[in-house]
């Protein structure tokens, strides 16, 4: 019965060029690990550090943030400002003691869908390594 | 010592009430319990002779600060003037309050602030725990030695050192700069601002620095002292406590008081001053300084930022720079990812 362990990974898209990179990732047939569940949001400066622990909490095995490459922000500096959010929330989250790569964050452009299964495949495994993730997650009987 | 203090900031207090320059004077006066101060409110010339100094105001007086600006909602052109009012300030004070003007909670035309020069203030926990809880009658600190005299008669005394905060031991800025009027007084040296603790625990493996915060925050009542204690921490409506999205659960359950501390101290980058009002507001005595160190060090590392006494620019989570470290990136494919 022991079946490999499928992480469950929540992946925050920005409309403008991670969620449209995924889609190219798609259109052009490029395969990546079935692990992610895509939330789209505006801009990666809509997340919110509460929608990354509240997906841990809810059972996440991991999280994935995604956004457009500095400088090519829709808002011009969403991604810019949710930059600095990014790097202290990790580097806190990593100090609390949830491993660093559980929470990983990115920059993916409209026309990378290569990159974007590349950047999946890479963060699905990371977190597979790591197992599952216990320490923030509600235990729901 | 704190005697002359006591009658400079007197001084500078009645003139400021009599001349009707403010309505209100924040500061200390003697507290029921002989272990620290209590915060004062002066509006009456007779309430000025209630002001107190010594080694025991360690409370933070900017925690009043966006409670006394609220107003309720104006109507246009009929707006009720703000209040003026003078604080008392410790140099970690007026730096909070000067993350509060930032944040707009209060104009700096409206607030005159009376700086005193801090030789650090006395552990409430560590003199409790000494003189075993008793009663304490007098108080009395020479600049060297803290002598604690209990009710019942018997005298403790403590070398000065030895009982300060270890916010204070560590303290960068002990001598308030940009204050209206400066009381004359000793200041301790600047300390290293503790950062060695932080780099102690990054050193652990994820597992040890987990079971660490585990272990501290299990003790956790959600009382949210800390939050109430906290200077900058003044939201209306905290995510703690919002049904819609409901962020998290109000029990003791872990994951939530988990998640309540880590996003309360996240919320401090860039405006934590190190004062450790939370530590000492928190009945479990659980030991956050080890958390929220690691989040003022953070800011200082990233964004070469630090609360400091000037009211101009931006604080630095709502701005950015095009060359903003992006090492914590994933880049795929590369080679040491993800940090």
């Amino acid at each position: 019965m022991s079946e490999a362990f499928e992480p469950k990974i929540v992946a925050f898209l920005c409309n403008w060029c991670s969620y449209a990179g995924a889609d190219l990732a798609g259109v052009s047939r490029l395969q990546y690990p079935p692990n992610i569940r895509v939330v789209r949001v505006p801009c990666s400066g809509r997340i919110n550090p509460l929608f990354i622990l509240a997906a841990l909490q809810n059972g996440a095995d991991g999280v994935l943030v995604s956004g457009c490459h500095p400088g090519d922000c829709h808002y011009l500096s969403g991604n810019l400002v949710a930059r600095r959010k990014f790097n202290t929330i990790k580097d806190l989250l990593a100090y609390v003691g949830i491993e660093e790569k559980r929470v990983q964050f990115s920059w993916v452009s409209a026309s990378e869908g290569g990159r974007f299964s590349d950047l999946v495949r890479q963060v699905s495994e990371d977190v597979q390594k790591l197992g599952p993730q216990r320490r923030l997650s509600k235990e729901i009987a | 010592m704190s005697a002359a203090i006591r009658d400079a900031i007197r001084a500078a207090a009645r003139p400021l009430l009599a001349e009707g320059k403010v309505s209100l004077i924040v500061g200390y006066e003697r507290g029921s319990n002989g272990y620290r101060c209590r915060p004062s409110f002066a509006a009456r010339a007779g309430d000025i002779d209630r002001l107190e100094w010594d080694s025991t105001c360690s409370n933070n007086l900017a925690v009043f600060l966006p409670g006394l600006f609220q107003r309720p909602p104006q109507k246009k052109g009929q707006e009720t003037p703000l209040p003026r009012i003078a604080f008392v300030a410790k140099a970690c004070d007026l730096r909070s309050i000067v993350a509060l003007v930032k944040e707009l909670q209060a104009p700096r035309g409206n607030l005159v602030l009376i700086g005193v020069p801090c030789t650090g203030m006395v552990d409430e926990r560590t003199v409790r725990e000494a003189v075993g809880g008793a009663e304490v009658a007098s108080f009395a600190d020479d600049g060297k030695a803290v002598v604690v005299r209990t009710a019942a008669g018997a005298e403790h005394r403590f070398e000065r050192e030895a009982v300060v905060q270890h916010a204070c031991r560590c303290c960068q800025f002990p001598v308030p700069q940009g204050a209206d009027v400066t009381v004359e007084g000793p200041a301790r040296t600047p300390g290293d601002n503790g950062d060695g603790l932080v780099k102690d625990i990054e050193k652990l493996p994820p597992a040890e620095r987990w079971a660490r915060f585990s272990a501290e925050m299990s003790r956790c009542i959600r009382c949210y002292a800390c939050r109430q204690a906290c200077p900058t921490c003044y939201c209306k409506e905290c995510f703690a406590e919002q049904n819609n999205p409901a962020w998290i659960g109000v029990g003791a359950e872990q994951t939530d008081v988990s998640i309540f501390h880590i996003v309360r101290i996240f919320h401090q980058a860039g405006r934590c001053v190190e004062c450790d009002a939370c530590l000492r507001a928190c009945p479990m005595g659980i030991d956050l300084r080890t958390w929220t160190k690691k989040i003022a060090a953070d800011v200082r590392a990233l964004y070469g930022f630090t609360p400091d006494f000037d009211p101009t620019g931006k604080p630095p989570l709502v701005t950015f720079k095009e060359d903003d470290a992006q090492e914590f990136i994933t880049e795929p494919g590369a080679q040491g990812h993800g940090g």
